[in-house]
Parts: structure tokens; sequence; C-alpha cells
């Protein structure tokens, strides 16, 4: 994954795991997201960029309902998650997060032991019956985050206690032990060093075959690296979404080009 | 504008004007802070000093040790007396006269008893079989004795009385020299129970103690898991709107109310109202609860607010509930702030005095222990602090040393409640 050339990458277009359509948000006055409308594409990742304060979290938080915790937060539009709408009154917020899982921009694991940790997830969703098959999860789980080997030996030791890189993969383990079905991830690696970026930009790969994952970047670089569509946000609005190979060498949109050029931003 | 021109380069081994002026500033400021904390540590030595100073004495006993027989004659004789405690009382004088060598008469050896006839009475109705076999009492002498002995009553300031002439003190010190006086430390003083006006030498903390215990006991378990369910409710649930904001105002508000306010309300609600039982350490405990909610509210908020939004970001992003995520994750965390903001609130309960005293829970009410365990809260008794005060405002000035002894056992279970809060705060404490 070290190679930043950038490839025409196929998609099959015809699985579309999420649907937005004409998206708004507003926190209180203020239009955060205006009228954005993207597909998310199972088995694979789709990065969304952007400068500072363009709206990209805010959209990305929509996808999980989020942002229901901000009582001034409204949401209009459609969002589908295989085709049922995530804002619809009888859907309960705490079951869609289940299948719609999130990384944060900061580590941040539970103090509590790396076991514990990734088991929470399970337990609360109540996906294993007996010790062994918890057991089963967890191991799957941190071997999906590339983590086992490193913390094989010493699950019962606090999660706090881990680097900043294994911290946050032991976060994507806890996220995918409960098997969802799209991964969301705000900028897990800005807070990492390039060696745990390494790591982590690897895993989104490896993700990608099981997930649909969703990354939000301030690094371009990483977006052309580890994704296959790329939406760009500028001011609240989505200005281009496409293929990441045709969004990086070929953009539509002047604001587009002149972004990754880094004339804004 | 005018361009910046670099000043002339001067060497860092020389210090500026300015900098010498911040440097002794700060000099200055740390002087301030070292001769506050001085001054702070200097008093709170005289604190301690003149408290232990004057609160021993209440801890040693001035007794008078005499054998006595009391054939069963005498016996009913002072059980048909109309002051049976009187006669029992003469009886004792009298075995004291029977081991005194040199001569005294029977007023002047009753000067230097406490009363004392009421605990023979006792001794010999809980122990019948007594009547008639050799029993060592040793009991209270006067107060004016103990004083003589203490070296608070000499000689020269002595002022001949009913209650104390000169040629009494002659006899104290024959009788301590025969061995008959003689100081003990006072287990009565912590295990007992008040005594009357007259009889400072009988007088012990222990039934407060115990009053002090069952309110403090009422005042855990109703502020406790209220005032952390207000909290969390508050903090976590409720919307942030005018209506909350007043709630969070007036809960700021309360926690300043002046303590007799709490005492007063008490009085009209619990007792005129709901006709609970006076004096109850069941009433006490309500009233020391609603004066210790606010306390254990704030400092509950102020510790669920400690704990990041990461954690609760973490637990939502799982699809835990609101609740999980409170229970699970931001709880335990908050848990060392919240039993330290408790066992604070329950300090202040354990040394207020001014709510019992409106509704009754002065000292002098209970003569002994709470017979049954649930009783305990309905019978009236006092608490630590209010029969501290009752001491300190009686006329014999032997109940003055009294009131400094209580103080000392009320410090002392503070200083047992604060260590308990260091060692669970300590034991709950999690880094992230």
């Amino acid at each position: 994954m070290k190679d930043n050339r950038i490839v025409e990458r196929d998609v099959d277009n015809a699985d579309i795991r999420i649907n937005a359509k004409g998206v708004n948000v507003f926190y209180g006055d203020s239009h955060a997201i205006k009228d954005v409308s993207v597909d998310i594409p199972a088995n694979a990742v789709t990065a969304f960029i952007g400068p500072s304060g363009c709206g990209k979290s805010t959209f990305l938080r929509c996808l999980n309902r989020m942002n229901d915790t901000i009582s001034i937060c409204r949401v209009t539009g459609d969002i589908l998650l295989d085709g049922e709408d995530i804002y619809d009154k009888r859907v309960d917020p705490v079951q869609l997060r289940a299948k719609v899982g999130m990384v944060f921009q900061k580590p941040n694991p539970f103090p509590k032991s790396i076991f514990d940790n990734v088991a929470y997830g399970p337990r609360i969703h109540g996906l294993a019956n007996t010790r062994a098959e918890l057991n089963e999860i967890v191991e799957s789980a941190l071997r999906r985050a590339a983590i086992w080997d490193e913390v094989k030996d010493r699950l019962d030791a606090p999660g706090t206690g881990l680097s900043g890189g294994q911290q946050q993969r032991l976060c994507i383990a806890r996220a995918v032990a409960t098997a969802p079905d799209v991964l969301l991830m705000d900028e897990p690696c800005s807070a990492l060093d390039p060696i745990a970026t390494a790591q982590v930009e690897e895993l989104i790969a490896e993700l990608a075959e099981n997930y649909a994952v969703v990354i939000v970047t301030h690094s371009m670089q990483q977006a052309a690296r580890v994704s296959q569509k790329t939406a760009f946000f500028h001011l609240g609005s989505l200005v281009e979404f496409g293929e990441t190979g045709q969004i990086f060498t070929n953009p539509k949109d002047p604001r587009t080009e002149s972004y990754i050029t880094g004339r804004i931003g | 504008m005018t361009p910046l021109v670099n000043p002339p380069r001067k060497s860092i081994h020389q210090i500026d004007a300015r900098t010498k002026k911040r440097n002794a500033a700060e000099a200055r400021f740390k002087a301030y802070g070292l001769a506050a904390i001085t001054l702070g540590l200097f008093f709170l030595v005289v604190l301690f000093t003149t408290i232990i100073k004057s609160g021993l004495p209440a801890f040693t006993r001035t007794a008078v040790a005499v054998e006595m027989t009391l054939s069963p004659a005498d016996h009913a004789a002072a059980e048909k007396q109309l002051m049976k405690t009187g006669a029992y009382q003469k009886l004792f004088v009298a075995a004291v006269q029977q081991q005194l060598r040199i001569d005294a008469t029977d007023d002047a050896i009753q000067r230097l008893l406490g009363k004392v006839g009421g605990d023979i009475r006792a001794f010999y109705k809980e122990n019948p079989s007594m009547i008639g076999k050799a029993h060592v009492f040793t009991l209270s002498a006067s107060s004016r004795v103990d004083a003589y002995l203490n070296g608070k009553l000499t000689r020269e300031t002595l002022v001949d009385s009913r209650f104390m002439q000169l040629s009494d003190l002659d006899l104290v010190d024959g009788l301590v020299d025969a061995g008959i006086i003689q100081s003990t430390f006072n287990w009565g003083f912590i295990t007992g129970a008040d005594s009357g006006v007259d009889n400072p030498g009988g007088a012990g903390i222990g039934a407060s103690v115990v009053g002090s215990f069952y309110m403090m006991l009422v005042v855990l378990v109703l502020s406790l898991p209220i005032g952390v369910a207000a909290s969390i409710y508050l903090e976590e649930f409720a919307p942030q709107n005018k209506f909350t904001d007043l709630i969070e105002v007036n809960i700021s508000n309360l926690a300043a109310v002046p303590s007799i306010v709490f005492g007063i309300l008490g009085l009209a609600v619990f007792i005129q109202f709901m006709h609970l039982p006076q004096s109850a350490p069941l009433v006490g405990g309500l009233v020391l609860t609603l004066m210790t909610l606010p306390t254990i509210i704030i400092s509950t908020r102020a510790a669920l607010k400690a704990v990041p939004p990461s954690i609760r970001d973490a637990a939502l992003g799982l699809g835990a509930s609101r609740t999980q995520a409170v229970f699970h994750h931001v709880l335990p965390l908050a848990m060392p702030g919240i039993l330290t903001g408790t066992i604070i609130g329950l300090a202040q309960a354990l040394g207020e005095t001014a709510p019992l005293l409106l509704i009754g829970m002065v000292g002098f009410v209970a003569r002994g222990y709470p017979t049954g365990l649930l009783d305990g809260f309905t019978e009236a008794n006092s608490a630590m602090p209010a029969q501290i005060y009752t001491w300190a405002a009686r006329a014999d000035s032997a109940f003055y040393d009294k009131a400094w002894g209580g103080i000392i056992i009320l410090l002392a279970f503070l200083i047992v409640m604060n260590i308990v809060a260091i060692i669970l705060r300590r034991r709950f404490e999690r880094r992230w």
C-alpha cells in the first residue's frame, strides 16, 4: 500500500449499501450540509475529503445517527441502508449503530482490559451464548484488525496501555466484533505516526473485502491510496463524487482540481 | 507602520531589569503562599493541641472504689424509702466511713461523691444474687474532686460552699493516699449515655454515637441513590432548556441555604405534618438528607462531566443504548468523584447541629441505647454534635471537659470517614 500511484479501480456499482438522497443537516440555524446525495458501495472503500469544516464528518455521523446525541441537530432527506430509511420512525438508532460501526479520530478504548474492550459489543448485543463463542469472536475480531499477534498474550492488560496505533486497531477490532455491515471511520489515522498509519491503511484495504468502509480523511494521499470512490466536500456541499482515480487525475469540477492541487483548503 | 527593528544584542548572561522584576514578583508570590500555609498549619496545631488538652480529662474518671456488702435487710429498707437512690447513697457513704482511718463527717464524704445511689440501685436490680455478698464498687467522685486532681481547682481558688469546703481537700488527699480515690480510664464516657445535670462523671457519648450512626444510615441510604440518579438524569438525559437551567440554579442555591432553615422545614413537614416521632434519628436523617443532596448532586455532576465524551461516543458507536453507556462506562469512571462528594456530604451532615436543635435531638433525651435494631430509627435519641452542644451549655464546669472530649470523638469519626474516602477513591481510580 506504499505506492502513491493512482490506478483505475473497477467498482461494482450495482451493489449499493447506503443510498443518500438530498440530505440536509442543520445545527440550529446554520445549514451544515446542503443537499448531499451519495451512494456508498458494498465491499469497497469510500473516502470523504475536503477542507476543515466542510461537513464531511457531520455527514459521516449522519450515516449511523450519531448526530442524534446533539439536540440542536436536524437532518432532512433520505438515507437508505439496504433500501430501508434509517431516519424512519421505526428505526432504533441503537440497533442501527450495531449494523453501522464507527471508529473515531482519537483512539478511545474503554479503560478496561483488551478482551473486555472487544467483547463489549458482542455482550450487549447477545452475539455469543457461551464463553467459548465469545472467545472466538474476540479472537477473530482481533485477527481481522491485525493486532492479534501483538496482544494475544496479554488480553487481560488494560486497552489504554497500548500504543496509539495499537489502540486504534483495538478500536477497529471492537467495531468489527459487533459484525457490522458498514464501517465508518472518522480520520482514523490523524493521531497516528506514519508506521501506524500504514498498518491501519493496510487493514482498511483488507476490511473492504467484507464491509462497506467509509473513511473521512484530511490526507489526500491517504484517500488516493486506500479508496475506490472519493467524495469531495466543500462548504457543506458535495462538489464531486466519483471513482478515486478519476477524481485525482481528471476532476470535473474546478474546485476539486484546486483542492487536490493544493490551492484551496 | 514603523518598521520593526531588532534591538541591539545583549548577553544572555546579563539579567535585564524586566526579568529581575518578574523573578522578584514570582519570589514574592511564593513567599505569600508559604506564609499562608504556615499560618494555616500553625492554627491547625493550636486547634488540635487545645482540643486534645481540654478533651483528655473527659477520658479519665476520678472514682471512689470501696468494697461494700449490702445486707438483705438494708436492701429491703432502702427500697421502702421515698428517696431510694438517696438511701443507697447513704449506705455507700457508710461503707466509705468503714474503711476510712481519718475522721470525716458523713456530709463531707457525701460532698466528695457524685450522684452514685442510682448506679448502686441499678447494680442490685440487675444482680439480686449479689445482695449479702461483698462487691467492690468503683463510682464517680464529684466533679470538684475531679477538678482538684486535674489541677483546675486549687486550695487558693476554692471558695467554701455547700458543694466543697477547704477541709474536704485534706480528706481527698487522704483518700488518694489510701487508694480509695483513683483515676481510671473512663470507658463509660465512650460507651455510656448522657447523665443528669448533677452527675457529669456519669455522662457518656455512646448513645449519641449510636444516634449519629442511625442518622448517617438514613442519610446514606436516601441521598446517595437519589442524588446520583438525579445527577445522571440531569447530566446525561435531560434536555438543555430554561426549565433544566432553573433546576440547576436552584440545586446550587440549595447547597448554600443555612442548615437551620432545613431544620425548621423538617419540623414543619416531618413532625408537624407527617407526625413522625420527635427527636428520632429517622427525622434527623431525613432533614440531613435534604441538606446533603445538593452537595452530592453537585459533586456527582462534576464527576460525570469530567468523563471524556469520547468514552460515551465509543459506547454509542458500538450500539450501546444511552443507559448502557452511562452505567457500563461513564458511571464507573465517575465513581471516585461521586464517592468523594458523598463522603464530604456525610461528614458535613455528621457535624451538623442547628437543624437537630429544631427537631428536638438536643442531648439528654437518651438515657440508654435503643432497645432494638429497628427502634434505633424511631426512638428518641441525640446525635454527637447536639450532645456536645448540650454539654457545653450546662452549668457544671465538668461538662465542659465532656464537651471537649465529645469533640475528640467526633473528630476521630470525621478522620476515619475521610480516610475511607481516600481509600475508596484510590481503589476506584482508573486512568484513561
